[in-house]
């Protein structure tokens, strides 16, 4: 699918509701805590905006801005950072994720927001990595 | 060769219905995690965790380790399409 979409209706729409879905996606990462969400969830939102660009600019643009080493590298790192709490709380003295240990008023809480942002990097970067590979596949 | 996949799989479905009568009714207020797990998820996880998301509280902290292998999952999903794809394409 090397060609750009050639409705204007498509066009517009999708680049005028690309940076909402985006904002969305990040407010749903953001408030697992409160609010029905999180990392899983907002991680498919925010590549669904990144599908939704691929649609109204094609796929090289949109490999311009987010190429495919780093949406290799945002799939690695989320997991990484989601291991990474664990064994800082390791370090800490603490069994592996028990977030208790860090130094925060609120530790757990925040070891959740952190372990949430992971899942919501690892996904985003599983889909749209997936969705350039079948694209890009003949 | 066939034949043998076809055992293997009927006796590990077999096992799997074996297993699946063992479980619980759902709703039963009765069953081993209503009793045990769930009140104390419902009346503690608010102080215990900070976070008012019930759910949440559940999947990131008391089931941190299970959410770790579930986004390995998604990261291992990932990585297959991208070696079955990438490298067929460089075959060619």
């Amino acid at each position: 699918m090397k060609d750009v979409a050639t409705s204007t209706i498509v066009k517009v729409v999708c680049r005028r509701l690309v940076p909402f879905v985006q904002i969305f996606g990040l407010y749903v990462i953001m408030h697992g805590h409160s609010s029905p969400g999180g990392g899983f969830q907002g991680g498919v939102i925010l590549a669904s905006s990144f599908m939704l660009l691929v649609l109204s600019d094609g796929l090289e643009t949109v490999q311009r801005r987010f190429s495919v080493a780093m949406v290799t590298i945002a799939t690695s790192t989320g997991v990484l950072l989601y291991a990474g709490v664990g064994v800082l709380c390791l370090l800490l003295g603490a069994n592996y994720l028990d977030y208790s240990v860090l130094p925060s008023a609120e530790p757990r809480s925040l070891g959740m927001l952190v372990i949430e942002v992971g899942v919501g990097i690892t996904v985003t970067g599983a889909l749209v990595s997936i969705f350039y590979d079948l694209l890009s596949f003949e | 060769m066939n034949y043998l996949h076809l055992v293997v799989t009927s006796l590990t479905g077999l096992l799997l219905f074996l297993g699946s009568v063992d479980m619980p009714n759902t709703g039963d207020p009765k069953s081993a995690p209503a009793v045990h797990v769930s009140p104390r998820y419902i009346e503690d996880s608010l102080e215990e965790t900070a976070v008012p998301n019930m759910v949440t509280a559940v999947l990131a902290d008391y089931r941190g380790f299970d959410t770790l292998g579930e986004a390995a999952v998604v990261f291992t999903g990932a990585m297959a399409v991208l070696l079955i794809l990438r490298t067929r394409r460089e075959e060619q």
